[in-house]
């Protein structure tokens, strides 16, 4: 049985966090939906708030520290990824793209992404078709079609979700899995070492 | 194994006085610096190259020669020459000047800077920066190897028949570091012409030098100057030292939260963490020394970063009285007991005049052009 890794990027900043609880459902979800493909999962989440003081210093030093350099290898290391964020002042929040900023622009070339947000209101749900999903597509990810929202009133249902949240959770994890069970496992980012032009090429103007 | 100072020449409010010294004061303070590193047993002084403020360091060559001249010892280096907005051919004459002024006490580092705004005012454009530094520099090297040089290319006007002089003191052009804090196209350049590689070993964690300088190695041997293990390897390196460690961290903190660069961002402990930043007692900065040749092999020159960020010229010059009683002969002792004798020391110009089997006159008594005999001075304007 192959065994994926699912890394979880949650940008939730109190606890407990309603991002995080929406991560934790899509990541439940996902990991069902690999097992009825015959795949098994290993989940690893990034939880960007203990990361926060990491990507400042990264901002202003140029390189991420030994803890935030971990933090992004689980992600581009993944076969799969969640991504979750508040929605702040229209769009995701400022700790969720910053850490989007400190990724290297390839290192999510066609890495399958589960996108959601939450919020307080659901006026806010389209964040994630304005803001985040071109976000991910300049990253080259290849998102899943259903994107997951959910606002304060998705929580307020008798088992703690509403029946619509549920429904859109699994049809997401659903389209997630596909992704990753159709693709091989997962390599490393490309080595910049790896296809460095030879001298010659240099010389002769071709890189 | 070479030991020196390496400073970019900025002029930066001391950050516990609020004092900002003048250029003036700045460039003799700087002067002051270099001869204080010979007085107290280094081997380099390596001179940055800027063309905005709060830099002073424009004209490297001209204060390079005044140190030359007040020097004997001393290897006079740059940190770093612009190979993308200067002239190839300026670049040639220049350290050609410089080389026989200081008696072939001269190096130097190639850089790309960073600047974008930089490049402009020198007609260039920063998304050339790969291209320039390879076109340049392969032009520079026909200057100073060739006689006579023919050439025409993507960056400058052509040349026809161009000597530059002064030819290369004795007939060996000045060694030549390339470095480089990222591409590893520099380092790919730098073994291809079987020149230095110099990692700035500063502001990133040891494990970017670490892989720029392997990479560098197994290139060096690909182009088949010689073994892996002996490419020409210099690293940076950043230390501020006082008998206490406590005193150092105390001292040294208010300049490092300060600091261009890096400041307003970590602080001291997790900078001294992640990088090779060393504040501390002597014996602290011998053992973090030390340790740099685990994740390097053996290498030929360590120099350090002293004077910026606002300490004061009092301050700095303690640190190299630290540097020279302390620090620097026990690494000396250290390194050469664990080199193996197949790992070349740093090339200098008596080590390779020797190489090339001694000394030639290369001047070029030009009579004129070779088709009209005529000299440049003779061509009616």
């Amino acid at each position: 049985m192959t065994t994926r890794t699912l890394a979880v990027v949650s940008a939730g900043l109190s606890t407990p966090s309603s991002t995080r609880l929406l991560a934790d459902r899509l990541t439940a979800a996902t990991v069902a939906a690999l097992r009825e493909r015959g795949e098994d999962a290993t989940v690893e989440v990034v939880e960007l708030r203990e990361h926060a003081r990491d990507l400042a210093d990264a901002f202003v030093t140029g390189f991420p520290n030994a803890a935030l350099r971990a933090a992004i290898e689980t992600v581009t290391g993944a076969d799969g990824v969640v991504a979750v964020t508040p929605v702040f002042t229209a769009s995701y929040s400022g700790l969720f793209k910053s850490f989007a900023d400190v990724l290297d622009k390839d290192a999510l070339t066609g890495k399958p992404v589960l996108m959601a947000a939450t919020a307080g209101t659901a006026r806010h749900s389209l964040v994630l078709e304005h803001a985040m999903r071109p976000l991910f597509a300049y990253l080259r990810a290849v998102t899943v079609p259903t994107a997951v929202f959910a606002a304060s009133e998705d929580w307020a249902g008798g088992d703690g979700t509403s029946a619509e949240l549920s429904g859109r959770v699994t049809r997401a994890a659903g389209e997630l899995a596909d992704l990753v069970t159709g693709r091989p496992a997962s390599a490393r980012p490309a080595d910049p070492f790896a296809d460095v032009p030879s001298f010659e090429q240099l010389l002769r103007g071709e890189a | 194994m070479q030991f020196g100072i390496f400073t970019v020449s900025d002029i930066t409010t001391d950050p516990t006085t609020g004092r900002t010294p003048s250029e003036a004061q700045r460039i003799q303070d700087v002067v002051t610096i270099a001869k204080k590193a010979e007085e107290v047993g280094l081997d380099v002084f390596a001179l940055g190259e800027h063309h905005n403020p709060p830099f002073f360091s424009s004209s490297p060559t001209t204060t390079l020669a005044y140190i030359a001249a007040q020097t004997s010892r001393l290897q006079l280096s740059t940190s770093t020459t612009l190979i993308t907005t200067n002239d190839p051919v300026k670049i040639a004459e220049d350290y050609a000047m410089l080389q026989h002024l200081a008696g072939g006490r001269v190096d130097l580092m190639m850089g790309r800077g960073n600047t974008g705004p930089v490049y402009p005012w020198f007609g260039q454009d920063i998304r050339n920066g790969i291209p320039l530094a390879v076109e340049n520099y392969a032009l520079l090297r026909r200057l100073w190897d060739e006689d006579v040089v023919d050439w025409s290319g993507r960056f400058r006007t052509p040349l026809q028949g161009f000597t530059s002089t002064p030819r290369p003191l004795d007939g060996v052009a000045p060694f030549v570091w390339h470095g480089s804090i990222r591409s590893p196209q520099i380092a790919e350049q730098a073994a291809y012409y079987g020149d230095g590689f110099f990692s700035n070993h500063i502001f990133w964690p040891k494990e970017h030098t670490q892989r720029m300088v392997e990479f560098y190695r197994s290139r060096f041997e690909h182009h088949g100057h010689g073994r892996a293990d002996q490419a020409i390897v210099g690293l940076g390196g950043q230390v501020f030292m006082r008998k206490n460690s406590q005193d150092a961290v105390a001292e040294f903190r208010p300049y490092f939260d300060e600091a261009p660069v890096y400041g307003h961002g970590p602080s001291l402990e997790d900078f001294s963490r992640e990088t090779p930043l060393t504040v501390g007692s002597p014996q602290q900065v011998i053992e973090r020394t030390l340790g740099f040749r685990d994740y390097v092999g053996d290498y030929q020159r360590q120099l350090f970063l002293i004077d910026h960020a606002g300490l004061p010229l009092k301050t700095v010059l303690e640190q190299l009285d630290l540097l020279g009683e302390e620090v620097v002969p026990v690494l000396r002792r250290e390194f050469a007991a664990l080199k193996p004798a197949h790992v070349p020391d740093a090339p200098t110009h008596a080590s390779r005049v020797a190489a090339r089997g001694g000394a030639v006159d290369p001047t070029v008594h030009a009579a004129g052009d070779d088709v009209t005999g005529r000299t440049a001075e003779e061509v009616p304007a």
